[in-house]
C-alpha cells in the first residue's frame, strides 16, 4: 500500500476518534455540572489546560464557561484542534485516499462533517444534549461502517491502529483530568455526589453499564482498574492497546519487506506493562504519573509509525 | 429508431403537466418536434413526463441533487474560495439519441481518432504531412503545445489518444459537427457513470422501456485497455492513476476511477524513477509500476524535461517513458492535435492519413492566420464564435452576437497582433433539450461528449456520454467551470445490441 495513502488513513482514524473523544469531554462535563452542587470545582478549566492550548483560549475569550468552553473545544474552524478542524481533516485525509475506502465510508465521514459544520452555524440555538448524542451515533456509526464495510486488508489496519491510538490516549486523559476534578474534595469519597461524578466519567467512554455488571459499587481503584486495565471493554487503555498489538502484527505478516518493525516492538512492551500493572501501587505511587508515562508510550509508538511506514516528517 | 419505440402510442400532455406549453422556440429539439410531439426514441419518456403529478418532477430533482452532495461528487471551483466544493447540476431530463443516428457518430470518431493517432505519429518523426505541404510549418513551428522534446517517441501500437472526449454539437437541422477533439486528459466520464446511476434508480420504468445501451462498463473496459497498452514485455502490468492530487477540480474523478478499476492512485510525490523504471513507494518499500493513467499535464509531468519547478510530476518519468519502461496515457504532446487552428486541419489529415472524407464533420471554421479568412472575420465578428487557438473550459472565446462592442474590440486587437492565435466559428444555433427548472420545463442548449478508448487493435466508442448543458437562458457555453449542468444520454439500442438493465 502507498505510505501516503496508509498515512492519510491513519491519520484520518486517528481525527475522526478525536473529534468523537472532544465530544465525550464536553459532554461528561455538562453531565456533571447538572448533577454537582454549585459551589464545586470549576469543570471547565481542565478541559482546556489538558489540551495545551490555554493560551489560544485565551486569545479568543475572557471567561471560561460552559459556552465559551463549548464553543472553543467543538465549533472553532480557526482552533486546529476542535471537533470540527479534526473533522474536516478527516474528511480532507479521506478524501485524498477515497479509492482505498469504501464508498460508505466516506459518505458517512461526509454526513458527519456537514452535521457539525451545519450545527456550528447554527450554535446559539442548539440544545446541547441533542448535540452531542447525535454526534455519538455519528462516532458509532462511522466505528460501524469502517468495520462492516472494508475488507481487513492494510488499509483498514491502518484506520484500526490509529482509531486504538487515539482512543487509549483519551481515555486515559478523561481520567486523569476527571481524577483531579473529582478526588480533591476528601469529603464527597462515598457520597451519593461522588457516586454520580463517577458514574458520568463511566458514561463519558460508554461505560456505565459494562462497569456495573462487572462490579456493581462504584469505588476508585475498581473504576481505575476499569479505565485502564480491562482488557474486555473496547475502550479501556488494555484493550486498546492489545488490539493496536494485532494490527500491527498483522500489518506485518502482510508486508514482504521483513526490516524489523519498531512500532509493534513498542506497542507489545506497553501491552505487558499494563496487563501486569497493579492498580493499587498504581494509585499508590501516583496515577497521575503512571497515566503520563503511558501517554509518552502511546505518543511513541506514533512516532515508530512514521519511520516504520510513513516514512514522512512527523506529523502530530 | 427502434421497433420498441414504435409500437408506442403517446398520450397528450396533461394540462398541467410541466411540458405543457413547452417551446422548442424555432430550435431543433432532442425530445420534442416543433408542435409537442415526442420523437419516436423519446416516447416513453414524453409520456412519464406527462403522466407525473405536479411537483414530482422537481421533488425528484431535489433529491438527486440532495444525493450527489451526500456522496461527495463534488468538483472544485478555482474562481471561488481555495478549495470550494460544488456539484456538477444534474438535470434529470436524460437526452436520447436514436440507434441509427449513434450508427453513424461511432464510425465518425473511430475514423477520426485513427487519422489523429497518425498525425501525431508522424508530427514527432517525419513530418510528411508539413513536408507534403498539407499543414503550414509555421503553425507547428508556433504551437505552444507541440512538444519538441518528444520528437522520436514511439508509443506502443502507435497510439498516443488512449482516452478521448470529443465535443459533438447538433445545429438547427440536427446535424452533428465535431466541435472540439480534447486529446488531453479529458475529464468527465465519471459524471456519465454517476448520471446513469442516478437516472436508473428514479426513472427505472422509462430507463426499461427506452432500450438503453449500457455505459457502466466503462471503468472495465478503461482498465482492459490500460493493462493491454503497457509495455509488452511485462506478464502482470501494474496500472495506477496519477492525479495532481485533492485540489484538482477533476479530482472526484481521479480517485472514482481508481476505486472502479482496483488500482492505485498515486501523486508525483508517490513516484520514484530509479535506473529508468518507474516505481511507487508503498508500506512495504518500493514497487515498480508500468502503465500510468495520468490525470497531469504534459507540462507537469516531468520537471527533468518540462517545467523545471514543477510540484506534480515525478523527476526522470521521460527517460523511464523514452527507454520504454513505463506506458503513459495518454502519450505526452498530444495537446499539439487539439490546437484550435490545427483542429481546422483534421478534415485533411483524414483524408491525407487514411484516403477517406470525413464522415463527422467540422464545424466550418475561419483560420485567420489566412488572410482573406482573417480579413472575413474582422468584418463578420458580431456574427461569429471567436476563439483562441489553446485556451479550454470556455475560456478565451467570444461569443459575437452576445459580446459587447468593447468586447469586440479587443478581440480584434489580438487578432491582428497574433493572427495565429485565432480561428473563428459560425455562430451555430446549438440544439435545445427540455431542462427541468423549478417546476417547470424549459429549453436549453446542449452539447455531447463521447469518449473514446483507443486499445491495442480496437477503437471503442461510449454509447452514450456526457450531455453537458448550458443551464443560463440563451447561453450556449455549457463547461461546468461556467454555470453548466450534465444530463444522462441514453443511446437507444439496436436489435441484437446490449440493452442496460436497471
Amino acid at each position: 500500500m502507498l505510505s501516503r495513502v496508509a498515512e492519510s488513513i491513519y491519520w484520518m482514524s486517528r481525527q475522526v476518534e478525536r473529534a468523537e473523544n472532544l465530544a465525550r469531554f464536553l459532554e461528561v462535563t455538562h453531565n456533571l455540572i447538572l448533577d454537582q452542587p454549585e459551589d464545586l470545582v470549576d469543570p471547565w478549566a481542565p478541559l482546556i489546560q489538558v489540551t495545551a492550548d490555554q493560551k489560544k483560549f485565551d486569545e479568543r475569550f475572557k471567561v471560561m464557561d460552559v459556552e465559551s468552553v463549548t464553543h472553543f473545544l467543538a465549533f472553532d474552524d480557526t482552533y486546529s484542534n476542535s471537533m470540527i478542524s479534526n473533522l474536516w481533516h478527516a474528511r480532507e485525509n479521506a478524501r485524498s485516499v477515497r479509492e482505498s475506502l469504501s464508498s460508505e465510508t466516506f459518505e458517512q465521514l461526509n454526513e458527519f462533517y456537514y452535521f457539525v459544520r451545519d450545527s456550528a452555524a447554527s450554535a446559539s440555538q442548539l440544545s446541547h444534549t441533542d448535540f452531542f448524542d447525535s454526534v455519538r451515533r455519528f462516532a458509532i456509526r462511522w466505528t460501524g461502517v469502517l468495520d462492516s464495510t472494508m475488507s481487513r486488508n492494510m488499509g483498514w489496519h491502518f484506520a484500526n491502529v490509529g482509531r486504538l491510538l487515539e482512543r487509549a490516549d483519551k481515555t486515559s486523559r478523561i481520567l486523569d483530568v476527571k481524577y483531579f476534578n473529582i478526588l480533591p474534595q476528601l469529603d464527597d469519597v462515598g457520597t451519593a455526589v461522588d457516586d454520580l461524578q463517577w458514574s458520568a466519567l463511566l458514561s463519558a467512554i460508554s461505560g456505565f453499564e459494562p462497569y456495573r455488571s462487572m462490579h456493581r459499587l462504584i469505588r476508585v481503584p475498581t473504576v481505575v482498574e476499569f479505565f485502564l486495565f480491562n482488557s474486555t471493554f473496547p475502550r479501556s487503555v488494555l484493550f486498546c492497546i492489545d488490539g493496536a498489538c494485532e494490527s500491527l502484527l498483522k500489518i506485518g505478516s502482510m508486508s514482504s519487506d521483513d526490516s524489523d518493525h519498531h512500532a509493534l516492538e513498542l506497542a507489545c512492551e506497553l501491552q505487558v506493562r499494563l496487563s501486569s500493572a497493579d492498580v493499587d501501587e498504581v494509585l499508590d505511587q501516583g496515577m497521575h504519573e503512571f497515566i503520563d508515562k503511558t501517554q509518552t508510550d502511546i505518543n511513541d509508538i506514533g512516532i515508530a509509525m512514521n519511520q516504520d511506514f510513513f516514512h514522512s516528517a512527523v506529523t502530530t | 429508431m427502434s421497433q420498441q419505440s414504435q409500437s408506442q402510442t403517446q398520450s397528450a400532455p396533461h394540462p398541467q403537466s410541466a411540458l405543457a406549453g413547452y417551446d422548442t422556440g424555432g430550435f431543433f429539439d432532442e425530445l420534442v418536434l416543433q408542435g409537442g410531439q415526442s420523437r419516436p426514441d423519446s416516447t416513453a419518456l414524453i409520456n412519464l413526463i406527462n403522466g407525473l403529478a405536479p411537483g414530482e418532477l422537481f421533488r425528484r430533482q431535489n433529491a438527486i441533487e440532495k444525493a450527489l452532495y451526500q456522496m461527495g461528487i463534488t468538483f472544485t471551483v478555482y474562481s471561488d474560495d481555495a478549495g470550494t466544493e460544488k456539484i456538477m447540476p444534474f438535470d434529470i431530463l436524460p437526452r436520447i439519441v436514436p440507434s441509427i443516428l449513434w450508427r453513424h457518430i461511432d464510425a465518425g470518431l473511430r475514423q477520426r481518432i485513427k487519422a489523429l493517432n497518425m498525425f501525431l505519429s508522424d508530427i514527432y518523426s517525419k513530418q510528411e504531412i508539413v513536408n507534403d505541404g498539407i499543414l503550414p510549418r509555421e503553425l507547428i513551428d508556433s504551437a505552444p503545445t507541440f512538444l519538441p522534446q518528444c520528437m522520436g517517441l514511439k508509443p506502443f501500437n502507435d497510439v498516443w489518444c488512449h482516452v478521448t472526449g470529443t465535443d459533438l454539437v447538433r445545429d438547427d437541422t440536427g446535424a452533428f459537427y465535431v466541435l472540439e477533439d480534447n486529446l488531453r486528459c479529458p475529464s468527465g466520464a465519471s459524471y456519465v457513470m454517476q448520471n446513469r446511476f442516478l437516472m436508473k434508480k428514479n426513472f427505472p420504468q422509462a430507463f426499461q422501456s427506452s432500450q438503453v445501451r449500457p455505459v457502466n462498463d466503462y471503468p472495465a473496459r478503461l482498465y482492459q485497455m490500460l493493462r493491454e497498452m503497457a509495455p509488452p514485455t511485462v506478464d502482470d502490468p501494474k496500472v495506477v492513476v496519477l492525479t495532481p492530487g485533492m485540489y484538482n477540480s477533476a479530482y472526484y474523478e481521479h480517485s472514482f476511477f481508481a476505486q472502479q478499476m482496483g488500482i492505485e492512485l498515486v501523486e508525483g510525490r508517490d513516484l520514484i524513477v530509479e535506473k529508468d523504471f518507474v516505481y511507487m513507494r508503498t508500506t512495504d518499500g518500493l514497487q515498480r509500476v508500468d502503465m500510468i493513467y495520468r490525470r497531469v499535464d504534459d507540462i507537469f509531468l516531468d520537471p527533468e524535461v518540462f517545467r523545471s519547478d514543477s510540484m506534480l510530476g515525478v523527476a526522470g518519468l521521460m527517460r523511464a517513458y523514452r527507454a520504454g519502461n513505463v506506458s503513459l496515457a495518454n502519450a505526452p504532446g498530444t495537446g499539439v492535435a487539439d490546437d484550435k487552428v490545427i483542429y481546422a486541419y483534421v478534415p485533411d489529415m483524414i483524408e491525407y492519413y487514411l484516403g477517406e472524407k470525413q464522415i463527422l464533420p467540422n464545424v466550418p471554421t475561419y483560420v485567420c492566420l489566412r488572410e482573406d479568412e482573417r480579413e472575413h472575420v474582422l468584418k463578420n465578428m458580431d456574427q461569429l464564435v471567436i476563439k483562441a487557438a489553446n485556451e479550454s473550459g470556455g475560456y478565451g472565446i467570444l461569443i459575437g452576437p452576445h459580446a459587447t462592442d468593447a468586447e469586440r474590440k479587443d478581440f480584434a486587437d489580438q487578432i491582428r497582433k497574433n493572427p495565429r492565435n485565432f480561428v473563428a466559428q459560425p455562430t451555430l444555433s446549438l440544439s435545445r433539450a427540455p431542462t427541468v427548472f423549478g417546476d417547470k420545463i424549459e429549453g436549453r442548449h446542449v452539447d455531447l461528449r463521447p469518449y473514446i478508448l483507443c486499445g491495442k487493435d480496437d477503437v471503442w466508442v461510449m454509447p452514450g456520454g456526457l450531455t453537458r448543458v448550458a443551464l443560463r437562458k440563451g447561453s450556449l457555453v455549457v463547461n461546468s467551470s461556467q454555470g453548466g449542468g450534465s444530463k444522462d444520454t441514453w443511446v437507444s439500442a439496436e436489435p441484437g445490441q446490449t440493452i442496460a438493465e436497471v
